[in-house]
């Protein structure tokens, strides 16, 4: 299953309460569109922690990383890279 | 500096005025809505509970207030002795309640102390801890960090994870809760109504517990700035020692200030931006008053609305599937 398929997944599932891929955008801001508050973004942290194996340092808690399925996909996809 | 001045002046206001309006509200609202005899006021030796217990009195007499010190466990000692100064000050019928073995007895600090032991095993008897906010006002999204202090003085600092977090504020909302409770019980054994504390910023914000601190039959300064606040307790003749209190969470045991847990900004800047938000000036302008970069002024514009949009549900009643017809509208 790619990085994308999971995140997704994760996030239909957990915030939309749905398997409806047409439900979220990949572009779509989780933060601006309410889909995720600061504490779901914590959630969401400990869900990529878990699942793809890398450390998120506090310096990398920002939107351009966290804030829509496009920027956490390029942020584990560099992590990914920076770890082999 | 014009501009400077000008914003700072536009937190002054005509306390007599204010309290009066304040007053007679307190008496209407009692009268027309609640139909209670009286308040109950929790005491906790800081500003805004100082201010609300003495419009309570200034409303309705000292007769018709009942003032609750409620300390537990990490309340400090200067606390308990401001609110203690406070009540007899205003010359009202107050008690004191240590909540800490109730707060044993539901397992506040059981549940707290395992998930700061998940964090630093280390920690233990003697050991003092808190949480500090991080991230909102540098354009990061907001995080915790745990601060802990061993007995021989070393600080230790790490990021929460999420469930240590969640645990550890669980944890702690019941002792917001449980004065609450008390407070309730005092109200319904007196037929008196529950005063709320929150000023302005704490209500906009969300800085409150639901069902706990949150809850209330009246929020007289909920519309007050935090400085307004400070100008009223002058203006009000409280003790001096009230007047120069430092805003303090007093919930964790290390000393904490309310800007270092929620706000990530000093109180006085804190209303500034506020004002200067709800007033839609530019972050410019903001940046000017509070002398930080327009970037930073930015990001505190935009925390402000982060935490209106993830508050928002703490002041919400429970929501329904429909409408139900038959109970009467909140009075306006």
């Amino acid at each position: 299953m790619s990085v994308e398929t999971k995140i997704r997944d994760y996030i239909l599932e957990n915030y939309l309460f749905t398997d409806d891929q047409s439900a979220l955008e990949n572009d779509t801001s989780f933060l601006d569109k309410g889909i995720i508050d600061s504490t779901g973004i914590m959630e969401v942290i400990a869900f990529l922690q878990e699942e793809f194996e890398i450390e998120v340092e506090d310096e990398e808690m920002i939107p351009e990383n966290l804030d829509s399925v496009n920027n956490i996909v390029a942020y584990v996809t560099k992590k990914q890279k920076a770890d082999q | 500096m014009g501009v400077t001045n000008t914003l700072h002046d536009v937190l002054k206001f005509d306390e007599a005025k204010e309290a009066e309006k304040i007053t007679q509200k307190i008496r209407a609202t009692l009268r027309d809505h609640l139909r209670r005899r009286g308040l109950v006021v929790a005491i906790s030796g800081g500003i805004d509970s100082s201010v609300c217990a003495a419009l309570s009195v200034k409303a309705l007499g000292p007769k018709k207030v009942f003032g609750l010190l409620l300390p537990e466990q990490d309340s400090s000692a200067a606390s308990k002795d401001r609110g203690t100064v406070l009540a007899e000050h205003l010359g009202i019928e107050h008690l004191l309640v240590d909540i800490k073995p109730t707060l044993e007895a539901i397992g506040c600090y059981h549940w707290r102390d395992e998930a700061i032991k998940e964090t630093f095993p280390e920690y233990g008897e003697g050991w003092k801890n808190k949480i500090a906010i991080g991230g909102g006002t540098q354009g990061k999204i907001n995080h915790f960090q745990l601060i802990v202090q061993s007995p021989d003085g070393e600080l230790k600092q790490k990021r929460l994870a999420l469930k240590q977090y969640l645990q550890i504020v669980a944890a702690t909302n019941f002792k917001q809760r449980i004065r609450k409770t008390m407070e309730f019980f005092h109200a319904d054994r007196l037929n008196y109504a529950v005063v709320g504390t929150p000023n302005r910023v704490e209500y906009d914000q969300g800085f409150f517990v639901k069902n706990g601190d949150g809850s209330a039959d009246i929020k007289p300064i909920a519309h007050l700035y935090k400085t307004q606040v400070y100008a009223m307790a002058r203006h009000l003749g409280l003790p001096e020692e009230i007047c120069n209190a430092t805003p303090t969470t007093d919930t964790y045991s290390l000393p904490q200030g309310q800007d270092e847990f929620y706000y990530a900004l000093p109180f006085d800047k804190m209303d500034l931006a506020l004002y200067a938000h709800n007033h839609n000036l530019p972050a410019a302008t903001l940046a000017e008053m509070i002398d930080v970069p327009v970037a930073q002024a930015q990001y505190v514009y935009d925390d402000i609305e982060t935490k209106r949009k993830t508050t928002a549900m703490l002041h919400w009643p429970a929501l329904l599937v429909e409408k139900v017809e038959g109970p009467l509208p909140k009075p306006e």
